[in-house]
C-alpha cells in the first residue's frame, strides 16, 4: 500500500484533535499559571468559535450572538455553582454545564426560527438584536446578574472529591472537556448531518429538492452552534473566576465571528487556529505596547488579502499544490515509462 | 411487432402524475393558464414550448416550489398540490434544475450520498448510523453507470461544466424515485456528452422503470428521447402527441417559427 493511501484513510481532524491533546496533556508542565491561564483560555475560546464555526461556518447561517450564548452559559454557571453551590461542591458544576448548554440549545432554536425566514446580512440583525438584547439583560437585571458588578469567587469544580484549584489540574480539566466537546463535533460533522448542513449552506433550493428538512437543519445548527457557545461558558466562569457583563458584549461577538473567519470557516480546526490569532496573538504581542492594536489590525488585513479562506486556507493551498504536483510526478513517470 | 399474436388483454398503463386545470398568476401575468396533462408509468414526457412560455412555472407549481393559483397536481392518484419540495421528494418525486445545481464543495461522491440520504431512517439514525448513510454502494453504481469513476474524489466544483449536467442527473436517480422532472438537461452540454446523457437516462427509464418528464430546448434530442411530447405556448397547452406528430403539426411550427 502506497504511502498516500495509508494516510488518506485516517481521518486528519481526528488524528490532530487526539495527538494535539496528548501534546496538550503534557507540555505546559513548565508553564506558570499565567501560561496555564491563556492556554485554557484557548480552549474555551476554541469551543464558543467552534459552535459558531457549525451555525456559520457549515451550515452558512449567519450569526452575530456567539458572546451572548457564552455569557448565559457563564451566568447560569456562576449562579449555580456560586456559594457552596446549589446541588453540592461535586455536583454542581456538573448540574451547571447540563444547564449551561440546554439553555442555550433552546434559545439557538428560538432564534433559529427567524433564519427559517430572513438570510445574510437580515438574519445577522436579528441575531445582533439578541446579543444587545442579552447583554442588556447582564449588564441591567441585578438581582439575577450582579449588574455591572457581576459575579466574584465563582469556584473551581470538584472532581473526584478533590478541588481543581491548581491551574495545572485545572486547565487538564478543560482540555478534557474540549477533546470531548471535539469529538462529538467530529463525529456529528462527518454523519450525513455534516453533509446535509453544508448542502444547506451551499444551496438550500436544491438540498429541499433531494429531501433535506431544511426546517429541522436550520434549527439544529442553530441550536447545536449556540449550545457549545453556552458550554464553553460553563468552563469561561470557573476559569476566570469573575464575571461581568464585558466580555458578552455585541463586539465580544465580533471578536468570535473574526476568530471563525481568521480560523477558516468551514473547516473543522479552524476554530482552534482562529481562537490563537485572536485569543493568544494579543497576548504575544503585548510587548510593541501601544503599538499592540495597529499591529494586530495590520495582521488581520493581510491574512485575510493573501488568504480569504483563513489560516487553513493557507495549508490548504500548500496541500492542493503538493496534490497536483503528485499527480505531475505519475504523470511524468508513466509517459516515462511508455516512452522506454 | 408480431401482428399474428392473438390480441393481449389490455390494461391502461397507471397513471403516475396527473396535472388538473393548473394555474399561475403572478399579477396580471398568467404565467400558467390552466393547463392538464398526465403521466403514465414508465414514460418519458416532453414538454417543449418558446422561453417564457411558463414550462418552468408549471415545473415549480408541480414541485411545490411555487404555490399554483388554482389546479390540483396527483401523484399516484393521491393529491399533492402545494406540498413541500422536500416532502414531495421524499414521496418519490425528483427533479434537476434549469440552472446547473450541485454543491461545489462537496465531492461527487458525497453529492450522490448527500441525494440519497434523507430518505431512509429518523434524523437520529442519520446521526449516529453510518458515514454514509449506508449508500456507498448505490453512489458507486451510480458513478459508474454515468462514467463518473474517475472523478469520484473530486470537489463538484472543479468538474466540466458537462460532467457536472451528468452528476446533477445522477443525483436526481440516486433515491431510485418514482417520477424525475428534469428541466432543460441538455442545455449547454456537448454532443459527446450529449448522446452519453441521452443513453444514460433511456437506460435508467428501461431498468428502473423510472417515469419522466422533460423540458427541453433541443429538438433531437426531446424527439429521439421521448415517448410522448406536449407543446406549450404562452401558459397553455397548444398540442399534445407523439414526436412525429408534433413535427407534423401547423400550430406547432407557427408557435416556434413565429405568424
Amino acid at each position: 500500500m502506497s504511502r498516500a493511501s495509508i494516510f488518506s484513510r485516517i481521518d486528519a481532524n481526528l488524528a490532530t484533535i487526539l495527538i494535539g491533546a496528548a501534546i496538550l496533556w503534557f507540555a505546559p508542565a513548565g508553564l506558570k499559571s499565567y501560561g496555564l491561564y491563556v492556554i485554557s483560555f484557548w480552549l474555551v475560546m476554541s469551543i464558543a468559535a467552534m459552535g459558531l464555526n457549525l451555525t456559520l461556518g457549515y451550515a452558512g447561517l449567519k450569526s452575530l450572538a456567539q458572546a451572548a450564548f457564552l455569557g448565559i452559559g457563564a451566568y447560569a454557571t456562576a449562579l449555580i455553582t456560586a456559594k457552596g453551590g446549589i446541588a453540592g461542591a461535586t455536583w454542581s458544576w456538573p448540574l451547571a454545564f447540563v444547564v449551561s448548554g440546554t439553555l442555550t440549545f433552546l434559545a439557538g432554536v428560538v432564534l433559529g426560527f427567524p433564519a427559517l425566514r430572513v438570510k445574510f446580512h437580515y438574519l445577522a440583525f436579528v441575531t445582533l438584536a439578541f446579543a444587545t438584547l442579552m447583554f442588556l439583560i447582564f449588564r441591567n437585571e441585578q438581582w439575577l446578574t450582579g449588574g455591572v458588578y457581576g459575579f466574584s469567587n465563582i469556584p473551581r469544580p470538584t472532581l473526584f472529591g478533590a478541588k481543581l484549584n491548581n491551574d495545572l489540574a485545572f486547565f487538564r480539566f478543560v482540555l478534557i472537556v474540549s477533546v470531548l466537546l471535539s469529538l462529538a463535533m467530529w463525529w456529528m460533522l462527518r454523519s450525513p448531518w455534516g453533509r446535509a448542513f453544508q448542502a444547506l449552506r451551499e444551496n438550500p433550493l436544491r438540498a429541499a429538492s433531494l429531501g433535506v428538512n431544511l426546517r429541522n437543519y436550520t434549527l439544529l445548527a442553530f441550536a447545536i452552534g449556540s449550545a457549545y457557545g453556552g458550554l464553553a461558558g460553563a468552563l469561561y466562569a470557573p476559569l476566570v473566576e469573575f464575571i461581568d457583563p464585558a466580555p458578552f458584549a455585541v463586539s465580544a461577538s465580533f471578536v468570535l465571528l473574526l476568530t471563525v473567519v481568521v480560523g477558516g470557516q468551514g473547516y473543522f480546526l479552524g476554530p482552534f487556529l482562529g481562537a490563537a490569532f485572536s485569543y493568544v496573538l494579543p497576548e504575544v504581542l503585548r510587548f510593541t505596547g501601544g503599538l499592540y492594536l495597529l499591529v494586530y489590525a495590520a495582521m488581520v488585513l493581510i491574512l485575510l488579502l493573501i488568504s480569504p479562506q483563513g489560516i487553513i486556507g493557507i495549508v490548504e493551498k500548500f496541500r492542493e499544490r503538493r496534490r497536483q504536483k503528485d499527480a505531475q510526478d505519475q504523470r511524468d513517470a508513466s509517459k516515462a515509462m511508455l516512452g522506454a | 411487432m408480431n401482428v399474428h399474436a392473438t390480441p393481449m388483454p389490455v390494461t391502461p398503463p397507471a397513471t403516475v402524475l396527473k396535472v388538473e386545470g393548473l394555474k399561475k398568476h403572478f399579477g396580471g401575468i398568467k404565467a400558467v393558464d390552466g393547463v392538464s396533462f398526465h403521466v403514465n408509468e414508465g414514460e418519458i414526457l416532453g414538454i417543449i414550448g418558446p422561453n417564457g412560455c411558463g414550462k418552468s412555472t408549471l415545473f415549480n407549481c408541480i414541485l411545490g416550489q411555487l404555490q399554483p393559483t388554482e389546479g390540483a397536481v396527483e401523484l399516484d392518484g393521491e393529491a399533492i398540490t402545494g406540498l413541500f419540495p422536500a416532502e414531495l421528494n421524499r414521496r418519490g418525486v425528483s427533479r434537476t434544475f434549469q440552472l446547473l445545481q450541485v454543491f461545489p464543495n462537496l465531492t461527487v461522491r458525497e453529492n450522490l450520498i448527500l441525494a440519497g440520504q434523507e430518505h431512509q431512517g429518523s434524523m437520529m439514525s442519520r446521526l449516529f448510523g453510518p458515514k454514509d448513510a449506508g449508500l456507498s454502494a448505490e453512489a458507486e453504481k451510480m458513478i459508474g453507470f454515468f462514467n463518473l469513476g474517475h472523478l469520484a474524489e473530486t470537489k463538484a466544483g472543479g468538474l466540466s461544466y458537462g460532467q457536472q449536467k451528468l452528476l446533477d442527473a445522477a443525483m436526481a436517480f440516486m433515491a431510485g424515485p418514482r417520477l424525475v422532472l428534469l428541466d432543460e438537461p441538455a442545455g449547454g452540454v456537448n454532443l459527446t456528452m450529449l448522446a452519453s446523457l441521452k443513453d444514460r437516462l433511456e437506460a435508467i427509464n428501461r431498468e428502473q422503470g423510472a417515469t419522466f418528464v422533460v423540458i427541453e430546448h433541443n429538438m433531437d434530442f426531446v424527439m429521439s428521447l421521448c415517448t410522448r411530447v406536449i407543446v406549450m405556448a404562452e401558459g397553455k397547452v397548444l398540442a399534445t402527441g407523439t414526436p412525429a406528430e408534433i413535427r407534423a403539426n401547423p400550430a406547432v411550427i407557427e408557435a416556434y417559427l413565429g405568424h
